[in-house]
């Protein structure tokens, strides 16, 4: 009689704690627009073609990619990025140096080739596309601010 | 003597007799069986035809769709056949022949699940690599005649690239590897952590 109580009482708190914590509400990638309206398309940007390589804007900025990389993909079997800037085929093909930094392990020691840490050359790498900025930008390059 | 030939014509006499009927029959008869053959070697030639077997529609197909190839500005399209057959007859035949030993795998399923075509990925990829090497691109190049690339519309860098890889006598795959497909483990000599 005692453990049936009990049972119920736990019951009790589970549905009322069920109750009080609501699901967050579903937010669709959609927006507001029903499933069977076709919503807005939003913009579509096309990537800057090639270019000589772009100056840093601030020290140590990571450089920008001067160039489209629609189907470079890097993947488990093949960076595609290092198939022209390795330092084994950075002469043939006259393609940016990879920076000393990027030749350091996680200890900090040097290593002969390019770190596996740095495998994902567009996380801090990107290329550039004529994109209205998101938000207001009043950032101004270390030179023009110093002249 | 005479007449007893008379009677029973020769052979020859017998297509001569039939003469101009019979020449034109054959010629029909030929027209027929070279057209029909064409026919369906045409039809074993079509992007329809290569994507009808899972082992091509759910690996190598998926992969393919991501590219210029598959999708692009103007719509044109180079399709399976357009890469992987030669369009010259005699070439073609040749690679044919060769590719009734896929249907030998397909029936032992030799690449009927991703796990099994990926563990072959590199002998495959290999394989197709050394068949456009050794006929000099010649799938490639019945688009892309190099002689006719204005390199002032071409990018910085391929502009910059292209003539001196003509000059040392390097020929599309030689560069242009894994433009339709994803490539097989290839070891860039990256360091570890």
């Amino acid at each position: 009689m005692r453990a049936r109580a009990l049972a119920w009482m736990i019951l009790g708190a589970a549905l009322s704690t069920a109750q009080a914590q609501e699901p967050p509400a579903v937010r669709s990638e959609r927006g507001q627009t029903p499933i069977d309206m076709e919503r807005d398309i939003p913009d579509i940007f096309r990537y800057q073609r090639d270019r000589p390589p772009v100056p840093r804007q601030w020290p140590k900025q990571p450089p920008l990619i001067p160039h489209a990389v629609k189907g470079y993909n890097i993947t488990k079997n093949f960076n595609h990025c290092l198939d022209c800037h390795s330092p084994s085929r950075r002469k043939e093909t006259g393609a940016t140096k990879v920076s000393d930094s990027h030749y350091l392990n996680r200890e900090g020691r040097k290593t002969i080739n390019v770190s596996t840490r740095r495998y994902f050359c567009m996380q801090c790498h990107v290329p550039q596309a004529e994109a209205k900025p998101l938000v207001e930008n009043t950032f101004r390059p270390l030179k023009a601010v110093t002249k | 003597m005479n007449a007893e030939k008379q009677d029973r014509p020769g052979m020859w006499g017998r297509l001569k007799a039939a003469g101009p009927w019979l020449a034109v029959g054959l010629f029909a008869a030929g027209i027929i069986f070279w057209g029909g053959f064409n026919w369906a070697m045409d039809l074993t030639n079509t992007e329809t035809f290569c994507i009808s077997c899972h082992e091509m529609r759910e690996n190598v197909f998926q992969e393919y769709r991501n590219t210029i190839h598959y999708t692009n500005r103007t719509g044109v399209r180079a399709t399976c056949p357009d890469c992987h057959v030669p369009k010259e007859w005699n070439y073609k035949i040749v690679r044919k022949i060769q590719a009734s030993n896929e249907l030998l795998h397909k029936v032992l399923g030799s690449v009927d699940t991703p796990e099994k075509f990926n563990a072959k990925r590199q002998k495959l990829a290999e394989s197709e690599w050394s068949r456009m090497k050794k006929a000099d691109s010649r799938e490639c190049r019945n688009c892309h005649h190099y002689e006719f690339m204005d390199y002032t519309e071409q990018g910085r860098r391929a502009a910059n690239r292209h003539p001196a890889a003509f000059t040392e006598g390097k020929t599309c795959i030689d560069c242009h590897k894994g433009i339709a497909h994803a490539l097989p483990p290839i070891d860039q000599g990256f360091a570890p952590w």
